[in-house]
């Protein structure tokens, strides 16, 4: 579904590469150390930077001069989902139509989203007004209007508790199943990854080290940049 | 839980000989002014108001006609070559005297200019000239702090939903500039209300004139305190509205909006859009670049040390730093209660405005009627000067020590309370030390304040007491602009020397 090709890309003294594959309905948690690349690699697949060489493809079209736009992308970022001055019906609608000019299928599809991830009620409300949890569900109520084939998660739930983020990964989860989403989800919690991701990517310096099963990663022996980079962690549970 | 409370002496000392300057300002202004009761609004009061406003109003719509649109262009072309240089060029604006960039207007479009003849710099047009100059840079700034607070995620959010350039402007731009724009037109509104320089210089007579320069002639012209007493009235009733709804609705934007890191943007990438944003800096480039060539090049020419320059950069150079000193040590006290205690936050931002509320020109009058009642005013000249220059570096003085002030008391509080570490011991080991850079950066903005002020000289000075800008105006004045043009060199570098020194401390904070 998604593939990088050789894509190379240069950040300030990092030299990065990837060559990976995404298949259609999987879902991967990208770990690894605070910038070896993580946001990098899901900006290249998104569309935000541009690789100095080698083709992102998503479900086979080559997309690496396609503006963001119109690539079959969602995206939901660890912070501002929502525009502060819209209410969350005109946030999410925004994933519709830009001009936030829709007809009646596409108004009862907005309400249908709100109401699934648990906003129905909160329609008309500004994003001052709810909680930090809440609007990341606005974040992903309006991936669920644009049906994009593709859904990214940049640490989406890195700001919130413990149960608000167990509460969405399960939402996130049961949505990308029903819809077959293929899905990318950079976070720094092994739980995450443990709970909703088939297969985890460990990364660092600008280079996907191994891609595993998730259990298998974590128990990886021969990774001694994950075993430093879980540190404590992986004693405790493993 | 106990709070630090910090000694409330300096501050209420500090708020007393505010007390005492506005009053000794203000009082004999009103009492004048009420002797002559309404009989004092003649039609040339009125008609001097009537053309303060216009040429304010006038001057504040072209600036951010071209200023918001320049703010866009540069927010949206987050990299070109040349854009850091275009910011820094920005900055010039606000940090040269007004004086100097006179003399670089004049040597454009002035009669014998590069572009002589093109109108008559002379009366509102020349007026409007130089403030939408000193005032499309500062719209600017300020519009693009704005723009630089959207978070990047938005940007991200509008590529991806690929909204059009007129829905980023409705739902992301527009809102974020919203608030802060009708704050931007207020402080420009004032500030080109209350200028002077550029009203004295390039004001013609009694057609062009507006109330601050309008004072000045009354006073020191005309010898003619009542008149001056009704028209400070006016200034004082006009700025301190202004500034005191500026204040209500968010603050007055006094300072240098500091450079931040340009989010990336994915739009305005097309041609068209390209070409609008370059025209728009193009037309900027043409309007701030000339001036300052044509001092450059016709002013290096013609420095000339003399004995009278030395003694006014002598001057100046005092004046500026005993100001710089005086504005340090009322705000302080005020600003170490301010960070602390709502009650006396208000307090300070009202305080540190006095100069705003009731302008300088308005404040001499007072200052005047009641030093000439009393003994006369030659030997006082130079703490009059001091004191009023110090009155105007207050806001900018506060607002580069609040938050540095603010950042201390939340990291330090807590331990210097249970060592007992306080006062003077407190300042020496803790504030001194963590703030040398904010203390040093308050003390050079209020010092390039002072050096570039034409105001007060112009209200005190005398025929030997004369700092660098009023020695540039004599210079005009009396039919010497090659020598003017060499002054106005002299205090742009010295004034630009003490700017970059202010930024390199403000970049590194």
């Amino acid at each position: 579904m998604i593939r990088l090709e050789g894509v190379t890309f240069r950040y300030e003294d990092m030299q990065m590469r990837f060559d990976v594959a995404f298949p259609k309905g999987s879902f991967t948690a990208v770990i690894g150390p605070s910038g070896g690349g993580k946001s990098t690699l899901l900006n290249l697949i998104a569309g935000f930077e541009a690789p100095e060489q080698g083709r992102v493809l998503i479900g086979g079209a080559d997309v690496t001069a396609l503006p963001p736009h119109q690539r079959p992308v969602s995206m939901i970022f660890q912070d501002n989902n929502v525009f502060a001055h819209l209410d969350l019906w005109q946030n999410v609608a925004l994933g519709v139509s830009p001009s936030l000019k829709l007809d009646m299928a596409q108004k009862a599809r907005v309400e249908a989203a709100l109401a699934e991830v648990g906003l129905g009620a909160l329609m008309q409300r500004k994003p001052g007004e709810i909680s930090g949890g809440e609007r990341q569900r606005v974040g992903v109520a309006r991936a669920l209007v644009r049906d994009r084939p593709v859904l990214l998660l940049d640490e989406p739930f890195a700001a919130l508790g413990p149960a608000m983020r167990k509460d969405m990964l399960e939402l996130v989860t049961a949505m990308s199943q029903a819809r077959d989403l293929t899905v990318v989800m950079v976070t720094h919690q092994p739980e995450d990854a443990l709970a909703a991701a088939r297969h985890t990517a460990y990364l660092e310096n600008g280079r996907i080290v191994a891609l595993r099963p998730t259990a298998e990663l974590f128990a990886a022996e021969d990774l001694p940049g994950l075993h430093a980079y879980l540190g404590d962690w992986r004693s405790a549970k493993l | 839980m106990i709070a630090y409370q910090p000694s409330r002496v300096p501050a209420v000392a500090a708020l007393a000989l505010l007390a005492l300057a506005l009053a000794a300002g203000f009082l004999p202004v009103l009492r004048m002014g009420l002797e002559q009761g309404l009989s004092g609004l003649d039609p040339y009061v009125l008609r001097v108001l009537r053309f303060t406003l216009l040429q304010a109003g006038l001057s504040t719509i072209l600036s951010l006609a071209l200023g918001l649109p320049l703010a866009r262009a540069l927010a949206r072309q987050s990299s070109f070559p040349g854009r850091a240089v275009l910011l820094r060029l920005l900055n010039l604006p606000l940090a040269l005297p007004a004086i100097v960039v006179i003399i670089g207007i004049i040597e454009v479009y002035g009669a014998r200019g590069w572009l002589g003849g093109l109108f008559d710099i002379y009366g509102l047009q020349g007026i409007l000239l130089a403030h939408v100059f000193f005032n499309v840079p500062l719209a600017a700034r300020l519009i693009l702090a704005d723009l630089e607070r959207i978070p990047p995620e938005s940007w991200k959010l509008s590529a991806q939903l690929g909204l059009s350039p007129l829905a980023i402007w409705r739902l992301v731009e527009w809102p974020a500039i919203r608030s802060g724009l009708a704050g931007a037109a207020l402080l420009i509104f004032l500030l080109c209300a209350s200028s002077f320089a550029v009203v004295l210089t390039l004001g013609g007579g009694p057609r062009a004139t507006t109330l601050e320069v309008a004072i000045y002639q009354s006073l020191r012209a005309d010898f003619d305190p009542p008149r001056a007493a009704m028209l400070a009235l006016v200034q004082l009733a006009l700025c301190a509205t202004l500034a005191l709804v500026a204040q209500a609705w968010g603050g007055l934007a006094a300072g240098w909006p500091a450079l931040r890191l340009q989010p990336r943007r994915f739009d305005g990438r097309t041609a068209l859009s390209r070409l609008l944003d370059g025209g728009v800096v193009l037309l900027a480039l043409l309007l701030l670049v000339p001036p300052l060539l044509a001092l450059i090049g016709a002013g290096l020419f013609h420095i000339n040390f003399s004995a009278l320059l030395l003694r006014a950069l002598a001057t100046s150079l005092g004046l500026g730093m005993a100001s710089a000193a005086l504005a340090f040590v009322i705000v302080w006290p005020l600003a170490v209660l301010a960070v602390r205690s709502g009650a006396w936050r208000k307090v300070a931002s009202i305080a540190v405005l006095a100069s705003w509320i009731v302008p300088p020109a308005a404040l001499a009058t007072g200052w005047f009627i009641t030093l000439i009642a009393q003994a006369g005013m030659t030997g006082l000249a130079a703490f009059l000067v001091i004191a009023m220059n110090a009155l105007m570096a207050l806001p900018f003085v506060s607002r580069v020590l609040m938050p540095a002030l603010a950042q201390s008391a939340e990291a330090h509080d807590r331990l210097c309370l249970s060592l007992g570490l306080e006062g003077w011991n407190r300042f020496r080991l803790v504030e001194f030390p963590v703030m040398k850079r904010a203390i040093g950066l308050s003390l050079v903005m209020a010092l390039i304040l002072s050096l570039g002020d034409l105001t007060a000289i112009s209200l005190f000075g005398t025929q030997d007491f004369v700092t660098l800008p009023a020695l540039i105006y004599r210079q005009m004045g009396s039919y010497r602009f090659d020598e003017a043009i060499g002054t106005a060199v002299v205090l742009s570098a010295l004034v630009l020397a003490f700017s970059s020194l202010a930024e390199r401390w403000s970049d590194q904070r």
